[in-house]
């Protein structure tokens, strides 16, 4: 039987078995209303207690009322920034901070925004795919509601300086969010050393289910409400609770903190030997910095190719990927984050992202590392544009 | 987005793939900052495309197309050729995904430019039999 690894962990996860077991009793058994008063309610309520006490550990939150549940990242994301923009436009403030290659749910996020008034700076991220802290001192502005930044980009995976940045903001009277989509679970996370107000997780990226998610909100800030109704939420956002999604992602963060250093040891130790492999093939590049990036993510970018035709032959020998190419994005332009780090459009077209997670193992970086050279070598075959590069070079 | 199982054959094993040294006529349409380039070669014997080949930068509809293109036209009558049209292409593939229109209107066209190339070698002007070239709409970079 052919091998078949899953390398798009930054895309989603596998559910991990012990979350999955942990969910099972809250369909059928457990299934009573968490706001109902008789003892199949109650049982429900101390699940979602419970569960949100130990995400808040997980992030070392201040309280366990600090994490409110939503439906994913971005959910977390435009509650957050939507929210934030209100209570600056209360108090006359309308100026938001970002960066140029932040995810969709917080850019789109922003557009609609800028339509209602609201003046948006992107910060630039240099080639190395990383926020300079400098560069947000000289954007703020009294008038600054809210400075968002994510704190590992989901492409290429690299870290921002989110401690310093919230620090900046802070002095200057502006209300700090991070999207940690990437991040929770993946890296160590403490809210109260970074100092961040709100903060957003999802759920299926670190073996969760999906359709869940969570925003860490610091005492002393309320957001407006986002879903109006019931109670639930500290009556912030109404709805009944997902029980068996809520205690899911709790198990399955718990499980990702608890053996992240371990991992990261040796996710680090594979992604290296990946990229160092991957950098033989002529005309290869890594994107992004190599030291501050996340342990299981590489993105490279292979001269004369296209992503799309790229995933697909990796496709046909097991292997799942994906390419910030606009073949797979469906428009014409290549990934915004590839452009932020300043590639032309013709080499961002040809970009490969591998993304790793604990079921993961060094027979899968050696199954990919026999595949792509090959790949790369019979595309280029077969394409005018390498025909083009290689008589320029020479 | 799912291609055809035809797709994915003429992705996986495309035909008439690779250079033609001795061409009569090279054709090529796109650019690298859309991300597709086709370049066609066509050899031409009595008004017949005897041997025809292709070299295509590009997503997997790009390189299928390309390869469903020389196919329809390899030992065909000039006339015949030059009435291929995108949709031709597309149903001989069982359809593209709509997104991906334009690669089978970039695999017309590349043809089209061989045969304007192969009329230019010979001192023919090419506009009246093949008609103006065409940039493909999408690409409209400055």
């Amino acid at each position: 039987m052919q091998r078949t690894v899953y390398a798009d962990n930054a895309a989603t996860t596998r559910l991990s078995e012990k979350a999955f077991e942990a969910m099972k009793p809250y369909f059928c058994e457990y299934f009573g209303n968490a706001s109902s008063l008789y003892k199949l309610g109650g049982q429900s309520q101390k699940a979602v207690d419970n569960a949100r006490m130990v995400i808040a550990q997980c992030i070392n939150a201040p309280q366990p009322n600090n994490i409110y549940f939503t439906s994913g990242g971005s959910e977390s994301d435009n509650w957050a920034i939507k929210g934030a923009a209100e209570l600056g436009e209360k108090k006359g403030k309308k100026h938001i901070i970002s960066s140029k290659f932040e995810h969709h749910a917080v850019l789109h996020t922003l557009e609609y925004l800028e339509k209602h008034g609201f003046e948006v700076t992107l910060l630039d991220v240099h080639e190395d795919g990383i926020v300079r802290p400098d560069e947000l001192e000289k954007a703020i502005r009294d008038d600054t509601a809210l400075v968002t930044i994510m704190f590992a980009n989901n492409e290429i995976g690299t870290i921002q300086p989110i401690k310093e940045l919230a620090g900046i903001a802070h002095k200057h009277g502006a209300v700090f969010h991070t999207d940690a989509v990437q991040a929770v679970g993946t890296v160590p996370i403490d809210v109260q050393d970074l100092g961040v107000d709100l903060l957003s997780m999802s759920s299926h990226k670190f073996h969760g289910p999906k359709g869940m998610g969570a925003l860490y909100m610091r005492k002393g800030i309320r957001l407006p409400n986002l879903i109006h109704g019931g109670g639930q939420e500290r009556g912030l956002r109404a709805g009944t609770e997902n029980t068996a999604g809520i205690v899911g992602m709790s198990v399955a963060l718990k499980e990702s903190v608890d053996n992240m250093a371990e991992r990261n040891i040796r996710l680090e130790k594979m992604r290296d030997r990946l990229i160092d492999g991957l950098l033989k093939i002529e005309r290869s590049r890594i994107n992004g910095d190599r030291i501050n990036r996340l342990p299981g993510n590489v993105n490279m970018c292979f001269e004369g190719i296209e992503g799309e035709s790229l995933l697909l032959m990796l496709d046909l020998q097991g292997i799942s990927a994906s390419s910030g190419s606009a073949c797979t994005s469906g428009s014409l332009d290549p990934s915004h984050v590839l452009l932020a780090i300043g590639l032309p459009h013709e080499i961002a077209h040809g970009s490969l992202r591998l993304t790793f997670s604990d079921e993961n193992t060094e027979e899968d970086i050696d199954h990919i590392l026999s595949a792509v050279p090959k790949i790369v070598e019979r595309l280029r075959e077969m394409s005018p544009l390498w025909e083009k590069i290689v008589k320029e070079s020479i | 987005m799912a291609y055809s199982e035809k797709v994915m054959d003429h992705f996986a094993n495309p035909r008439n793939v690779g250079e033609m040294p001795d061409a009569d006529g090279i054709g090529e349409v796109g650019n690298s900052k859309c991300g597709d380039i086709m370049k066609m070669y066509i050899k031409v014997k009595d008004d017949v495309i005897t041997d025809v080949s292709f070299k295509t930068f590009g997503c997997g509809a790009a390189i299928a197309t390309s390869s469903m293109a020389t196919e329809l036209v390899k030992g065909k009558p000039i006339d015949e050729a030059l009435k291929l049209t995108n949709k031709a292409v597309m149903e001989a593939l069982d359809g593209l995904p709509p997104v991906k229109v334009h690669c089978s209107v970039l695999a017309e066209q590349a043809i089209k430019a061989a045969l304007s190339d192969y009329y230019k070698k010979q001192g023919i002007d090419p506009e009246p039999i093949v008609g103006k070239a065409t940039e493909c709409d999408e690409c409209h970079f400055e």
